[in-house]
């Protein structure tokens, strides 16, 4: 295998890798502006890897066959739309700290979703999932074509979100509300901004991400489910947004460095190059925290209120 | 939106409960058109809380509030803004990172288009308001680039935005420099012939500059309403506290001390800033033991680094400070408390206290982890509350128990806390850093006596601070800072209050 060919198949490799870190990380990047880090976004991905599994699981061969993976990726949206009103309630209404609550939203997710899994499923199983969609005209462009158009039109979806999540956020007023409720909710609430409400919205539409990130693991890149297919990516998609500055773009960026970082260290395996493997799969992981600590302190970027319950007639 | 003139506005009965606090007790106020309503008070009288029942922030426990004479129901802000009210509160409620348009759209429902932000619609209003009652702002500046006069500008153009008619002004001028109050005064002076006001403050003289009428409220209920030009800064101060209110006089007629003896000896100090700036340039000062210095200038002149490099808490460039002979220059903040140095910040909120600490924590948190406060790694709880009720006698800190968060109580109690805390200590040396900016004349007067004392058990005082008053009334010298350098040091009674304004505009007469 020549340098040239080992590059591109990290390329192609490392941006389908990144799509279910992006979702999750993009929903996360709401959450935060919020005020809010969602650290359950593991246990959503979970909930949602799982019920999008299922209709292609038990509809396979019957005539609606067709419609299986559509259903599923709109249960894992519905799915994890109401696990973010779930967390909303903990932390927004009864203002339980965030870290343990989330830590109890992801053991939630996780546990519900292996167990249902070993009662109605059993062993693992793979489904046919979602096929490649190869872009007419695009894919046929020479290595970019390769390596950007000839994907599962979630990969699209995911990087389309990307502007669009960025207009949101900076654009309309309801982004312009998530921003104020996560830096001085109090500045807010005297404007006459439902804090909680916006807040409430903020992790429905983040719960909503991280189920469709699920998704994608079971539908589009494994076609199966298991107990660890998520694999600390909700964690990861948590750290990516400190990464990109709780910027869209920012989160992207961290989102394809890492899935490249991983897909380098596949290619290492599969190519035999001598390196340990252990240290191999650690690389991704070890650029995250070294990347985090360079990351220099953005007070006047994020969210200062970030994690902090508001209470309008508390004073301290 | 309710376009409705506002000609006269009334709150009947309102009474508003806290746990353990009966912050308003039937409070009747009323204010007609064009009008300045003064609204005046200790520290926690309740002025706060009763303007955020007005904007439908607080639900009241009981009472009502009539507009034009019938009755309405504010259940938000929202409701407060479609009737022409509108507040610019105590502290900014401006969002640091983003734009002046983009905090006023974030109140400005019009330009909340189903997917878009008309922010282009929000820059024309400002630009707008900021003409027609001279008040320049940018609308693109990022919030957190601007100084705290321009920020004051901002939240006057944002609640006029808004369609406010009638303004209520929480403290506007507490955080301001005298020349910002100066120029406040005058353009809400020039504001009210078109709107109604209520004006909250502190400053005795700001109520009898602008306002028609005023309200004292004392401890949650009304104790006086009248004309303004009836009473004056003394009948109010009186009224407020419940006793005659005199600031006192520091008295240096006495000896010239010897130069060179001082408690606290600054040599050629210098001082870095946040930004690598040389913030503090070769400043020599010495304080006697019971003497008072006070260090005029306006802020941001080298104050704050100054304070900060005295208690240990900035890096040291170069130059030394001796504390009765100790060099202190660059050690930790622990050593320089264990020298004897007291230390009134100029933030007392961050700086001061541990806000979700009880008010006995604090208390005794600089000393906790020695006698008398613990013992063999336990905290004696017995011995610390038992100061804590001593100090609360003694400082009249006024709060519920002493089992409190400090972070809880007004403004002028918390000060109370944070100078029983360093007075009991009993310090060689203290600096006071803007030690009543934003209270009241009660706490004060209370503040400017403690200091006095102290002075006269042979304390050394640095007292910084822009209100020339509270300069002149209290400092044997005064040495004035621009820039990072002391321009002139004077003593106290040859002072006057031009002669220092000129210095601390840079002009050297010589
Ligand atoms: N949200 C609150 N929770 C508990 N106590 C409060 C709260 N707000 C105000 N208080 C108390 O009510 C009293 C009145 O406070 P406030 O209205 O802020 O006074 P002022 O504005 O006159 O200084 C004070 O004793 C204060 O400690
Ligand atoms: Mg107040």
């Amino acid at each position: 295998m020549n340098a040239g060919s080992f590059v591109l198949n990290i390329l192609i490799l490392g941006v389908p890798f990144s799509v279910a870190l992006l979702l999750a990380a993009l929903g996360e990047t709401i959450n935060q502006r919020a005020g809010i880090f969602n650290l359950g976004c593991e246990g959503i991905m979970a909930m949602g890897a799982f019920v999008a599994f299922l209709p292609p699981f038990f509809m396979a061969g019957t005539p609606q066959a067709p419609f299986a993976n559509l259903i599923g990726l709109v249960l894992a949206i519905v799915v994890g739309a109401l696990l973010g009103i779930l967390f909303a309630l903990v932390v927004v209404t009864f203002r339980a700290p965030q870290g343990i609550a989330g830590i109890g939203l992801q053991m939630l997710g996780w546990g519900v979703a292996g167990t249902l899994f070993r009662h109605y499923v059993g062993g693992v199983t793979g489904v046919a999932g979602i096929a490649a969609f190869p872009i007419p005209g695009l894919s046929r462009i020479p290595v970019l074509g390769q390596i950007l158009f000839n994907h599962n039109p979630l990969v699209y979806l995911a990087f389309l979100l990307v502007p669009v999540f960025w207009y949101v956020l900076f654009k309309t007023p309801w982004g312009l509300k998530v921003r104020a409720v996560g830096t001085y909710p109090r500045a807010a609430d005297s404007l006459g901004i439902p804090v909680a409400r916006v807040r409430y919205q903020a992790l429905a539409l983040g719960g909503a991400m991280a189920g469709l990130a699920g998704a994608y693991l079971s539908l589009a890149q494994a076609k199966m489910f298991a107990d660890d297919l998520i694999a600390g990516r909700g964690f990861i998609a948590v750290a990516l947004v400190y990464f990109g500055r709780w910027n869209p773009v920012g989160v992207m960026v961290g989102a394809l460095l890492f899935s490249l970082a991983q897909a380098l260290q596949l290619s290492i395996q599969v190519a035999g190059i001598d390196f340990p493997y252990e240290f191999a799969v650690m690389l991704p992981y070890v650029l995250v925290i070294v990347v985090l600590a360079l990351v220099r302190k953005a007070r006047m970027v994020g969210p200062t209120e970030l994690g902090k319950p508001f209470d309008r007639e508390q004073r301290v | 939106m309710g376009h409705e003139p506002i000609r006269s506005l009334e709150l009947r009965g309102i009474t508003k409960r806290f746990p353990g606090i009966l912050a308003c007790d039937h409070i009747d106020l009323s204010v007609g058109e064009h009008s300045v309503r003064a609204l005046v008070g200790e520290n926690g009288a309740g002025k706060t809380t009763l303007m955020n029942i007005l904007m439908g922030l607080y639900q009241p426990d009981e009472g009502r509030i009539l507009l034009n004479g019938s009755e309405v129901r504010f259940r938000s802000p929202n409701d407060a803004f479609d009737h022409g009210i509108g507040m610019v509160h105590q502290h900014f409620m401006l969002v640091q990172n983003m734009t002046v348009a983009e905090n006023v759209a974030l109140g400005m429902k019009s330009s909340h288009r189903p997917f878009r932000l008309d922010i282009g619609a929000v820059r024309k209003r400002i630009l707008e308001v900021s003409e027609r009652h001279d008040l320049p702002v940018n609308p693109d500046a990022l919030v957190w680039q601007l100084s705290v006069g321009e920020q004051q500008r901002v939240e006057l153009v944002k609640t006029l935005c808004l369609g406010a008619r009638f303004l209520i002004l929480d403290e506007p001028t507490s955080a301001l420099t005298p020349q910002e109050t100066d120029e406040l005064i005058a353009l809400l002076s020039k504001m009210s012939s078109e709107l109604s006001i209520v004006f909250i403050s502190h400053k005795l003289h700001e109520v009898k500059a602008l306002s028609d009428t005023v309200s004292i409220l004392r401890r949650g209920r009304i104790v006086f309403e009248g004309r303004t030009e009836d009473q004056t800064p003394a009948d109010l101060a009186a009224l407020m506290t419940g006793h005659d209110v005199e600031l006192p006089r520091v008295d240096s007629g006495g000896a010239e001390r010897p130069v060179g003896t001082g408690m606290l000896s600054i040599r050629e100090l210098c001082v870095k800033g946040d930004r690598g700036n040389l913030a503090l340039d070769g400043v020599t000062l010495d304080i006697a033991p019971g003497e008072i210095v006070g260090l005029a200038g306006v802020s941001g002149n080298g104050q704050r680094e100054f304070a900060e490099a005295l208690n240990g808490l900035r890096g040291v460039d170069s130059g030394s400070i001796l504390l009765d002979g100790a060099q202190i220059a660059g050690r930790c903040a622990g050593a320089v408390i264990g020298e004897g140095m007291g230390y009134i910040p100029e933030d007392r909120n961050t700086e001061g206290i541990v806000p979700s600490f009880s008010v006995r924590e604090n208390l005794v948190l600089k000393d906790i982890g020695g006698e008398p406060w613990s013992k063999a790694g336990f905290l004696r709880l017995g011995a610390i509350a038992d100061n804590a009720n001593d100090l609360k006698e003694r400082f009249d800190i006024r709060c519920p128990t002493t089992d409190t968060a400090a972070g809880s109580l007004s403004g002028g109690n918390i000060q109370k806390v944070i100078l029983a805390r360093e007075l009991a200590r009993g310090p060689k040396a203290l600096v006071a850093v803007y030690p009543t900016r934003g209270l009241d004349m009660g706490a004060e007067e209370f503040i400017h006596k403690q200091l006095l004392a102290r002075r006269s058990e042979g304390v050394a005082i640095l007292l910084i601070s822009e209100e020339l008053e509270e300069i002149m009334n209290l400092s044997d010298r005064i040495a004035v800072i621009y820039k990072g350098k002391i321009l002139k040091v004077v003593p106290g009674k040859d002072a006057s209050k031009r002669s220092l304004g000129l210095l601390m505009a840079g002009v050297v007469d010589e």
